[in-house]
This record gives C-alpha cells, structure tokens and sequence, in this order.
C-alpha cells in the first residue's frame, strides 16, 4: 500500500535519511522508494538481520542478500511525543511512533509512525500493516514506511 | 623468571582522594567557557585533595569530552603525560568507565595519579534536546529523525514503555524516583533545583515530554565540570581527605545490545544484564552489601530498568519497591540519587554522581545514607557500553 501523494504524516523539514557513504544501507532506502522493503537475510545461514551490516552476525557470511519481505507485523514498542525537539514539529502536535516487529523476517524490528489518530489508545501486540510514504519533492527524494492498523485498512 | 598467579581485579587497589567541581549553572548559564569550567574543576579536586596540580600524570573522561587531555596538560603545565584514555560510547553509559580506566591505568603501571573528569558548556556547543541544523542523516538516525524519534527522551521512551509492559511497571514507580532526587536536591546548596521542591501533584500536572515520561522524567541540562583524582592504594594515606577505595567496576553491554535500530534480542533492558555480575564479582559483594545508589537518571525509567538488574528487586516488585519513603536518606530501603542527581542537582553527564558516591562513603553528603561504607553509581541505563562503579571505605577492604 502507498500513501496519496502529497500527504505525509510530519511536517516537511525533518533530517532526510540517505545511505551512509560505504553504502551499506542504499537498497534498503531504494527499495522504499519502489514500495519495496527489503531486509537482509544472510546466503549461507538464512539467519534476517536488520538494521544492515557488511557481515552476518551468526556465520559471519559477507554481504548478506537483501530479500523483499511484506510490510506487515505487530506493534512491539510506542510513544506519543508531545514536546517538539525540531523547529519543524513546533506546530504539529502529538504524534505517534511505534516499533513494529516483523515475525515473519526473523522478528526484525523497525521504527515508523502510527497513522490515524494521534490520540487514539496503542496497545503493544496489535497488528499493523505496512504504507509507503513517498517524499518526492524532497531534495534529495527519499520514502518511509509508515503503519496503520491492519483492522482499518 | 616465574609469575605467580595474581587475581586480576581493581578492588582495592587505587583510591580517590580529591573532588571537585564548578558551580552548576542552568544551560547557558555558565560565565566561563568549557575548558575553563574542566581546569577549576579539576584544581579544586587537586586543592581538595592537597596536591600540588603539576603532579597530575593523566587524564580520562568518557562522551566525546572536548577539553582533550593534551591541551589540560599543557593548560595545567603538568611536569609528563602518561596516560590518557576516552571511553568510547555517548549518554552517560562512560562516566563509571572512565574512572575504571583511570584505574586501570594505574594498576598497570602506566601513570600514578589520573583525574578523571567531564565539562559540559551546553549553551556554547548546543543542547541535547534539540536536533537542529541538519539537512540529511545518515546510520541509525536514519532510521528514526524522519519518524520524529530525534532527540533522548524520543529514543528510549518506547524501550521504557515495553519494559512497563512487560513487568507491569506503573507510572507512579517513575514518579518515586523524581521526588527522591528533589527531595534530595533540597539539601544540597550545590543543586540547580535546590529551592525548587516538588511533590506529587506538580509531577502529575506536569507536561508530557513523550509518553511515558512528564518532564520531571527527564534530566536537565547544565553547564559546569566535575573531577576527581585517583592514586593508588599505597599513596592514599599521603593526602588530605580520608581515602574512598575503588571495590569494583564493570563497563560493557550483552550480546548484540548495539543492534540498530531497536533490534537488540533483549530490548527492554538498560543494558546491565551481564555488567551487574561484573560488579558484584570483582567487589565480591552482593546488593544486600550496598547502602547507598547514585543511578544514571537520563530518564527515571532507566534508573528503574537499572535497580532491578542490579538484583535491589526483580522487576515484577518495581512497584513495591520504588516509593518516595524507601528512595531517601538517611534510612530509606536505597537512599537513591542523595545529592538530587541529573534530576535536580545538574546533568553533569552522571559525573555528579560518582563525586557524591564519594562523598557518602566520607560522611561529607548534604543527605547522609544511614549505610554508607559501600556506595553504587550506575551509568547509562539504556546506551551502550554502560558501566558501574563501587566505592567504599577502608573498612571494607
């Protein structure tokens, strides 16, 4: 699933994520902008890891394969954050961030925000389902992947 | 020749014989500039301790400090440098760990009297809690900036939240630990919030920062420096303050606890699983030994995560235990934070603590534990590495 274009959850504004200069985590930000999520998973040991490494932490296998996995999960962890600590969220409100665990990708787990209410009440283990937010206008363009809860989509 | 096989432990073997610090000012408060603020500090420790400055041989701090060791001895015209030593790792996980560094340094020889020390000017180099002035990121803030997760609060409130969760960890626990550290700051002319009381009512009328933390969750941000000296135990007698022995310390974190973003196996911790028993093991003590805590409070949900790895309660008795009455001094369970800590004395990154940890096993704290010959810090909750310190007196040598 994508977002309409033009809406996002946060304001513009916010640090722009980019691979670091090895490159280590181009694919995965690429992927994003393709309604793709990828996650490495190691050739020799099958073992997911995310965040991404150069070497797989169990057999330590190199360059491990990045693999498209569905965007879906339950939610592991939150917060609703009321003070804004950058100058772009000064009039945004409360907003929410979960973390979302992936069972099926090793129970990888990944930060996004919870779309929908931000006042509503988050229960940790609720299932959520995976929408790409595209920031096309962005300089250099980049994608999130955000949640919302799988019961209203 | 043939060695004789010898334990391999700190316990015992140096001693801090100085202390000493600035004022401690509000963020941007401080007249002086930050590497001022790290030479008073550091000479008061030396008048304390009554020794001549030159006399320093090395220096170790922990987070990135810039007031770097070459410039102090050049600043302080020390006679030779010999050892200087930076722990790796941000937050306050490194303010135990560069005092066990510092002692290490002269077990092994390498230099016989180190300070240890932290300056922090947040007004002259920008504050924590604010993530401005950056146009693209790249590493595990990628993961988190684009989402709103960018300042401290934002990144350790969920890992608060899941631990809250898991062990049924209610909001009134957190609460404890924030009027301990004001109760106690109300004793100490040295603390920032000294004056400034607050009670149960005010903390849950307060803002919230991020959900499960108000703002009295939350450490301050301050400008001043902190420093103590160490030499080892069989100079410690030569000084002007009774010595306070180093029992034990432990630095690190479990396995894969540096897994970004938030994908360490065991997340609802504060990283202390397999540093506690480090502790305990060098100190050969055990938590029932222990009669006073300084713990790391960035937030008060760490300092909770940190007691009970620490085996003061399993964490399903948070509740129970965590309250205003057991946390203070003189004769509480645990008095907790006795000099107000990051909460209310200053966010001196955690060095605060280690200073008051001394002063309790002295007998010199504005808010005197009843127990005070064995005394705790603990840096860090939730970063990685954390690290942890015993201190106590020659009776427990």
């Amino acid at each position: 699933m994508s977002s309409e274009s033009g809406s996002t959850y946060l304001p513009q504004g916010l640090p722009i994520p980019v691979a670091e200069p090895d490159g280590l985590s181009a694919p995965y930000w690429a992927g994003l902008r393709q309604n793709r999520l990828l996650v490495q998973r190691c050739r020799n040991c099958r073992i997911w890891q995310f965040g991404p490494e150069w070497l797989c932490h169990r057999c330590h296998a190199f360059d491990l394969a990045w693999t498209e996995v569905e965007p879906r999960g339950h939610i592991y962890g939150w917060e609703r954050v009321w003070h804004p600590s950058h100058p772009a969220l000064r009039e945004r409100g409360p907003y929410l961030a979960v973390l979302v665990e992936l069972p099926h990708a090793g129970r990888v787990r990944m930060v996004g925000n919870l779309l929908g209410d931000p006042m509503q009440t988050v229960a940790i283990g609720t299932a959520v389902i995976g929408v790409f937010e595209h920031h096309p206008q962005a300089n250099p363009p980049f994608s999130l992947l955000q949640w919302r809860l799988t019961n209203q989509v | 020749m043939a060695r004789t096989p010898r334990e391999r432990s700190l316990r015992g073997r140096v001693a801090v014989i100085g202390i000493g610090e600035t004022d401690y000012y509000r963020h941007g408060a401080s007249p002086d500039p930050e590497f001022k603020l790290a030479l008073k500090a550091i000479l008061a420790a030396c008048a304390d301790a009554g020794i001549d400055p030159r006399d320093i041989e090395g220096f170790a701090s922990y987070s990135d400090d810039r007031s770097e060791a070459s410039r102090l001895a050049a600043a302080l015209g020390i006679h030779r440098l010999r050892s200087a030593t930076m722990q790796w790792g941000g937050g306050g996980g490194g303010c135990c760990a560069a005092v066990a560094n510092a002692a290490a340094s002269i077990v092994a020889g390498l230099s016989d009297c180190v300070v240890v020390f932290r300056s922090l000017a947040q007004g002259q180099y920008g504050r924590f809690g604010q993530a401005t002035g950056i146009d693209t990121i790249s590493g595990e803030k990628a993961y988190l900036m684009p989402y709103g997760v960018l300042a401290p609060p934002q990144r350790f409130a969920m890992r608060v939240q899941r631990y809250m969760h898991e062990h049924g960890v209610r909001q009134e626990a957190l609460r404890a630990i924030a009027l301990a550290s004001y109760h106690h700051a109300q004793s100490n002319p040295r603390a920032v919030m000294h004056g400034k009381p607050l009670d149960a009512s005010k903390y849950d009328a307060s803002r919230w920062i991020v959900e499960p933390f108000h703002l009295y969750d939350c450490c301050m941000e301050n400008d001043g420096a902190a420093a103590l000296l160490l030499v080892s135990e069989e100079r410690a007698k030569e000084y002007r303050q009774k010595p306070v022995y180093v029992l034990g310390a432990a630095v690190g974190s479990g396995y894969r606890a540096g897994a970004i973003p938030h994908n360490s196996p065991l997340y609802a911790s504060a990283n202390f699983d397999t540093v506690a028993p480090d502790l305990y093991r060098m100190a050969r003590l055990g938590p029932s030994d222990v009669g006073v805590v300084q713990a790391y409070e960035n937030f008060t949900g760490g300092v909770a995560m940190a007691l009970a790895e620490h085996g003061f309660f399993k964490p399903e008795e948070a509740n129970e235990f965590l309250t205003f009455e057991n946390l203070i001094a003189p004769s509480g369970r645990l008095p907790l934070n006795t000099s107000g800590g990051n909460l209310a004395e200053c966010y001196m990154y955690g060095f605060e603590l280690v200073l008051e940890a001394v002063r309790q096993v002295r007998g010199t704290s504005t808010s005197q534990a009843k127990r005070n010959d064995v005394a705790m810090v603990i840096g860090g909750p939730m970063v990685t590495p954390v690290s942890n310190l015993l201190v106590g007196s020659e009776a427990t040598l």
